[in-house]
């Protein structure tokens, strides 16, 4: 039931799919495993980075890092209401572009989906 | 023209558009419907994706609250952009691989049960209702500043046309908009944003501003000041805050995971063609969301030392140009958003820190010796004389900065725009759970494809009524318990989609006793300190691991990590068809 509601036109296991986008069966188990593994490991060191800049400079160690002082704002202070913003912004950037990178190295290309 | 002639004309020219764009967008499939024919470009749908979560809350509230709460505001900051982090690198991709069209659909299908997508519906349907009578509401309350009519009224006009767009168009018609309503609410919320920081530090661009020297030759930065003029009045500093550590990391949490785990916001990223674009599309999201979030704070700072700056010492009945107060305070006042209590009958306002007043003004309708509107509430013993509702600050900025008229109206419009967005967006995910969930994959399965369309359309008349309801009679229990919303979105459906992607061993029975013990926990504890049924003290010495309301989300999203992986491993394995499931699903 599932699977046929998935052959929908950019659904998975379709005929209009073009070569080399063939559903996760017909992939080798081995590529998969590669480009999981990959994918865990870009996932947990971003995530530390998110942690970081935002539970750490903006909330655990604000006291300190406010002794410093970064133009008129103190630096944990604009960890909190600023920094963490814009570093959240690369990190979903950084992941998108590195998750091409890996896909185009093993051979993963992403589907061609539905023209509109 | 007067400033309610451009009110009128900027709130209807858009109205025109929201329609227009309706009209040359309407659904005739489901698919349409519920995903937009997933055939949305990742700008665009990041675009829609901004102005359906940024609802009349982070429009009109959000610098207020940052303005009166310093540094503590930061847990909305990061707690609302964070959020999309968790989205675009743990479940967005994943969910629009898996390709359907709603999240209980996901969990109905990842657990292989009809009881597991039943109480995703009901997770979710909680969830979005609550959500949606505070949007109604801001459409009503923005009607009634800027046009003075009626709070009714205006939600009467906002069910209409958020009627006319979201049953014609459905998620297609929503999406694009969205992207208007997106266009139309940043240029109001930036353009008073940009002239302050121009007139308090002449930098044009907020973000900088806010850390910049004033050009009021004290040499002091914004921040200095705040923090200077804060402490002499009794306030805590500007840029260190008052609530515990602990409680702060919770609350960020909670709204971080609990932002991941909406409904309304993760559908969005059904509606791109392919995977890949589902990661960019979140990008796109955040910057658009950041242009705000990153401006608010500087908004919120400038108002705050502005209000304090203009009000405090001020004479109340002198005209504005002799060291009277200005005129916007009464403005407000005589919309009982400003009470004052002439303590020590010097006829000045003073400003400090505490309540003035014992609850919420409730005004007597006689006027004072200085011609101030009298309060019935008992005055408080501390030195404070003044009562500000914190959501003038964004409505005001304008009029307190002097800045003409057509910005005014601008905001007004954007105030709309924001309003209306998330309304429907939120709409659209409560009734494709009816028509799609309940209906089509529970209890009618035999349903045509013209029937569903039918069913989406009528369910979102149903919701668009109750949700009408609820903006017109706010239940006052449900207005202070937003945080509800995002607790509950934290505790049941984020856990059980993220364990369906990266944990194939957790199963039906696991996720279902997950799911409902995050909610029944979280509600709990929730109703257990907000209601008024149990008497309970809200106050850090009563709170578990004094965690507040607002942060307890996270002990319910851990319950239901713990409870889910070991129900898990004492009941029947996962098949091994769904394994297979799942593995289709993290492949690009």
């Amino acid at each position: 039931m599932t699977k046929d509601q998935m052959t929908d036109k950019d659904g998975v296991p379709s005929a209009e799919n073009p070569p080399g986008t063939a559903p996760a069966g017909a992939v080798g188990a081995e590529t998969r495993r590669i480009y999981w593994r990959e994918n865990i490991r870009l996932l947990g060191m971003l995530l530390a980075i998110w942690f970081a800049v935002s539970f750490g400079a903006g909330i655990l160690f604000v006291d300190v890092l406010n002794k410093v002082a970064l133009g008129g704002f103190p630096l944990g202070f604009w960890f909190a209401q600023q920094g963490s913003i814009y570093v959240f912004v690369a990190l979903i950037f950084i992941y998108s572009a590195r998750m091409r990178a890996i896909e185009r190295r093993l051979g993963l290309e992403p589907q061609k989906g539905a023209k509109r | 023209m007067s400033t309610t002639a451009l009110t009128y004309l900027f709130v209807g020219l858009s109205f025109a558009l929201y329609v227009g764009l309706a009209i040359w967008s309407r659904a005739g499939t489901t698919k349409e419907f519920y995903v937009a024919g997933a055939g949305v470009h990742p700008i665009a749908n990041g675009m829609a994706t901004a102005a359906d979560w940024m609802s009349a809350a982070s429009f009109i509230s959000m610098a207020g609250i940052i303005a009166f709460a310093g540094y503590d505001g930061s847990v909305y900051l990061m707690g609302w952009t964070g959020g999309y982090v968790l989205l675009a690198l743990l479940l967005a991709p994943y969910l629009r691989k898996f390709g359907q069209f709603t999240v209980p659909d996901f969990i109905g299908e990842r657990y292989y049960s009809k009881a597991a997508r039943v109480v995703a519906v009901v997770c979710l349907i909680a969830i979005s209702f609550t959500y949606i009578a505070g949007q109604m509401r801001g459409v009503g309350v923005v009607f009634s500043h800027f046009l003075d009519i009626p709070i009714a009224w205006g939600v009467v006009v906002g069910m209409g046309i958020v009627f006319v767009y979201a049953t014609l168009g459905g998620m297609k018609g929503i999406t694009y908009t969205q992207v208007a309503q997106y266009c139309v609410l940043i240029f109001a919320y930036l353009t008073p944003a940009v002239f302050i920081s121009m007139l308090m530090t002449g930098n044009p661009i907020p973000q900088l501003g806010l850390g910049a020297p004033l050009s009021d030759g004290s040499g002091l930065t914004v921040l200095e000041k705040l923090d200077a003029t804060l402490v002499d009045l009794g306030f805590d500093e500007y840029t260190t805050g008052a609530k515990s550590r602990i409680d702060v990391f919770a609350i960020t949490l909670a709204l971080m995971v609990g932002t991941a785990g909406l409904p309304h916001v993760i559908v969005r990223f059904f509606t791109v063609p392919k995977v890949s674009d589902a990661r960019k599309s979140a990008g796109y999201a955040l910057v658009f969301i950041a242009l705000l979030y990153t401006t608010a704070p500087a908004v919120g700072a400038f108002a705050r030392l502005n209000f304090i700056e203009t009000v405090h010492g001020a004479e109340y009945a002198a005209p504005p140009k002799t060291g009277g107060v200005p005129s916007f305070f009464r403005t407000f006042e005589r919309i009982g958003l400003i009470a004052w209590v002439d303590k020590n009958e010097d006829g000045k306002i003073q400003y400090a820190a505490g309540p003035a007043i014992e609850g919420r003004p409730v005004f007597t309708g006689e006027a004072g010796p200085r011609g101030e509107r009298l309060v019935a509430n008992p005055p408080t013993a501390t030195a404070n004389e003044v009562e500000v509702d914190r959501d003038i600050m964004v409505l005001a900025n304008p009029e307190i900065a002097g800045l003409p008229g057509w910005v005014v109206a601008l905001v007004a419009a954007g105030g709309v725009a924001a309003a209306l967005s998330t309304a429907a967006g939120l709409l659209l995910v409560i009734s494709s759970s009816i028509s799609h969930d309940l209906l089509k994959k529970t209890f009618l399965p035999s349903v045509s494809e013209r029937g569903e369309l039918v069913a989406a359309r009528g369910a979102a008349i149903f919701a668009i009524l109750v949700a009408g309801y609820l903006g017109v009679n706010p239940p006052g229990f449900v207005a202070q318990v937003v945080a509800l919303a995002f607790g509950l979105a934290a505790a049941s459906l984020f856990p059980a989609i993220l364990m369906g992607i990266f944990f194939k061993d957790v199963n039906r029975e696991g996720a279902i006793a997950g799911m409902i013990v995050g909610l029944v926990f979280t509600i709990g504890y929730i109703a257990y300190f907000k209601s008024p049924w149990f008497g309970a003290t809200n106050s850090p010495e009563y709170w578990l691991f004094g965690i507040s309301p607002e942060g307890i989300g996270v002990v319910g999203t851990a319950l239901n990590f713990i409870v889910a992986f070991a129900v898990s491993r004492f009941t029947t394995p996962t098949p091994a068809r769904i394994r297979a499931l799942v593995d289709g699903i993290r492949s690009p």
